[in-house]
């Protein structure tokens, strides 16, 4: 098991640094003057040339990438002003570094995402086990015209009307706000249900059609029938055989789906007007703010790995075969 | 996968209903007549009426995007004139002054808020740029995707090893915040960011970026394929007598995986109409005042408490432009390899 999780630690570790080193690359050394994408909308010649200082663009490419990667862990004294240890650049258009804006806002993001995923696995995941239960009678097709229509509906089409019905009308729910689980945890919780909600929307369909299918398969393997020959009541070998040879591919497919669970927060975000990651990245483009781009694209990509060897352990545990691979 | 004389042959394949020689009275049927596997498809594609009834939609919406400047000249309007600020039919506060979100005989779905525009013809034309810029990126993702798939599977080894961490590392990505991040790097790679972007290379950056992080899914799925395709008979025969690497690959290897390529497809081109759409309703996208599906949704946010009519024929029309292709997709997977459960 130890060596297993070295591996994986291993391996994500190098695909960060490959996509630094990929997107660094695009970022400050393609475009002809990334000065003058990163110091926002309304710059004069001088700002220009602090900031080329600044990023020290007049270096090679490979020496400005390690100054970069290494002020991370170190910290950085930047001619525009001292950055501290997680050092991920610094921002012309706040003229501060650009490490505490991020730190104020991925609560958000993060809160919303696994909101968003614990609510669709449990809605999507029951969905499908539901059908695949009531196989052929009217729940599996009320179940996957529901899944249908959730596939075919836009986080920014529903946003609205849910906010609209749920909130202005029936005043059900919060209309959703920024968490800050510090100094008010619960408000935090009450202001995540509808925007969750409504992102989660869009997953449901592929849970529900995958654990259907992969239940209906499970329930015809050898070892179920054994299970049932030996007397075992048929609930017991659906929820407690079929169920755990279905969640190690669930597992996987949530794996690959984290990268779109992360897109569907940021549109959940603008829609909702929330202050997190995706709004931020979306500011930084329209204020052409390369480094905090630059940032917030790494500090998503290190979430969307690091959560991949949470996945691949929690897969250990389901399926005890991989703890040898 | 069946292979084209399987397939002809087929003793258990029904025949179908609406066949005149199947139904001859009292006589057997005279002759096995032998069909491609894409006429079998097509005979069991036209008796799915479910998907025939998507198609037409689909074909609907292909159509008016196509036809969207004949259709607005024939209406009347353009999706550039503030026609509520020209003829005063917006309130101070931007609100269109009939109910209903000012829908009357003279604009069908209403007008804008604040601008006035047309909604109609706004969504047509929004439609037509929605479209077309995911059926590029479909198309160059499908086309790249089995390309590299191709040569991954037939090539096998190092080739194979390579190509395919590469397209770990890309789906590694986040794609959502790739996609916002790196259009504007990409245009200023082509206009320095003091100058006007022109619109079309904006459409070509949204195109790109889409296309980069978009190929990785199909060349995985026809790697697979590939893959044990290449150990069949028949391409063993095809080495044996002598074809080149190049004529297997065209002739004996591309017409076994048509059917994936065309799912693939049709399960891909929703997916990046609304990535489209997701992208300018953020603001990332296809820019103002270029009309666009997304763009409708953006500017309904503002004022979808006041009314929220605005919103609505967009709306409805994405879910039934998402629901017909999807339908449509599940259609075509059904006609092409009836085998699949759903």
């Amino acid at each position: 098991m130890l060596r297993f999780l070295a591996r994986r630690l291993l391996g994500a570790a190098v695909i960060l640094l490959l996509i630094s080193a990929i997107t660094y690359f695009l970022f400050f050394f393609l475009p002809s003057d990334p000065a003058l994408l990163s110091c926002g909308k309304n710059c004069d010649p001088q700002n220009v040339a602090l900031i080329r200082k600044n990023l020290g663009l007049d270096l090679p490419i490979w020496t400005q990438y390690w100054n970069f990667m290494s002020g991370i862990f170190t910290g950085r004294h930047l001619p525009a002003g001292n950055c501290p240890a997680p050092c991920f650049g610094y921002s012309f258009a706040d003229q501060q570094p650009v490490w505490p804006t991020i730190a104020d806002r991925y609560p958000t993001t993060l809160t919303l995402a696994v909101g968003g995923a614990a609510t669709f696995l449990t809605v999507g995941v029951g969905l499908g086990l539901i059908s695949a239960w009531q196989q052929g009678k009217f729940f599996d097709r009320f179940a996957s015209a529901i899944s249908l229509l959730g596939n075919s509906v836009q986080i920014y089409f529903i946003g609205p009307i849910a906010i609209l019905v749920l909130s202005t009308n029936l005043h059900l729910l919060n209309r959703g706000h920024d968490v800050d689980w510090a100094n008010a945890p619960l408000s935090s919780v009450t202001g995540m249900i509808l925007p969750s909600l409504v992102m989660s929307v869009i997953f449901w369909s592929n849970y529900s059609r995958q654990t259907r299918s992969l239940m209906v398969e499970q329930m015809s393997e050898e070892h179920i029938r054994a299970a049932r020959a030996k007397g075992l009541s048929e609930r017991y070998v659906f929820m407690r055989y079929a169920l755990r040879g279905a969640m190690a591919s669930i597992v996987t497919i949530f794996g690959v789906d984290l990268s779109a669970v992360l897109g569907g927060a940021i549109i959940t975000e603008v829609t909702f007007g929330l202050h997190g990651l995706g709004s931020l990245s979306v500011q930084a483009v329209l204020r052409s703010d390369l480094p905090l781009e630059m940032a917030v694209m790494l500090i998503g990509a290190t979430i969307i790995v690091c959560s991949n060897i949470v996945i691949d352990t929690l897969y250990a545990f389901i399926d005890p075969r991989m703890r040898l691979a | 996968m069946t292979s084209p004389t399987q397939a002809a042959t087929e003793p258990s394949d029904p025949v179908p209903a609406g066949d005149p020689s199947a139904t001859v009275a009292g006589t057997p049927v005279a002759e096995l007549v032998g069909r491609s596997p894409g006429q079998l498809a097509w005979v069991r594609f036209k008796r799915d009426r479910v998907g025939i009834a998507c198609a037409l939609t689909v074909i609907g919406f292909i159509l008016v995007a196509l036809a969207a400047p004949l259709i607005s000249k024939l209406y009347g309007k353009d999706p550039y004139q503030l026609y509520g600020q020209d003829r005063g039919l917006l309130n101070s506060y931007g609100i269109p002054l009939k109910p209903n979100g000012g829908i009357d005989s003279d604009f069908w779905f209403g007008i804008e808020p604040n601008l006035g525009r047309d909604v109609f013809t706004l969504l047509i034309y929004g439609i037509r740029t929605s479209l077309f810029i995911a059926l590029a990126v479909t198309l160059v993702s499908v086309a790249v995707g089995v390309l590299i798939g191709l040569v991954q599977g037939y090539m096998h080894g190092k080739v194979d090893y390579f190509v395919g961490r590469f397209s770990d590392l890309m789906l590694s990505f986040p794609q959502q915040l790739f996609f916002i991040a790196f259009t504007p790097v990409i245009i200023a790679l082509f206009v320095s960011p003091r100058d006007e972007e022109p619109t079309y290379l904006r459409v070509v950056a949204l195109i790109l970026v889409q296309f980069l992080l978009g190929w990785m899914s199909v060349g995985r799925l026809v790697r697979a394929q590939i893959l044990s395709l290449r150990e069949r008979e028949f391409i063993e025969a095809a080495r044996l007598s002598g074809a080149s690497n190049w004529r297997i690959i065209r002739k004996e290897l591309l017409p076994n995986i048509w059917s994936t390529i065309l799912v693939q497809f049709t399960l891909l081109l929703p997916v990046n109409v609304t990535a489209e759409a997701g992208l300018s309703y953020l603001g990332v996208g296809v820019l103002p005042p270029t009309p666009d599906w997304g763009l409708l949704f953006q500017s309904g946010a503002n004022y979808f408490e006041s009314d929220i009519t605005f919103m609505f024929f967009p709306g409805i029309a994405m879910v039934i432009f998402v629901v017909a292709f999807n339908l449509l997709g599940d259609s075509v997977r059904d006609a092409i390899d009836p085998k699949t459960v759903r």
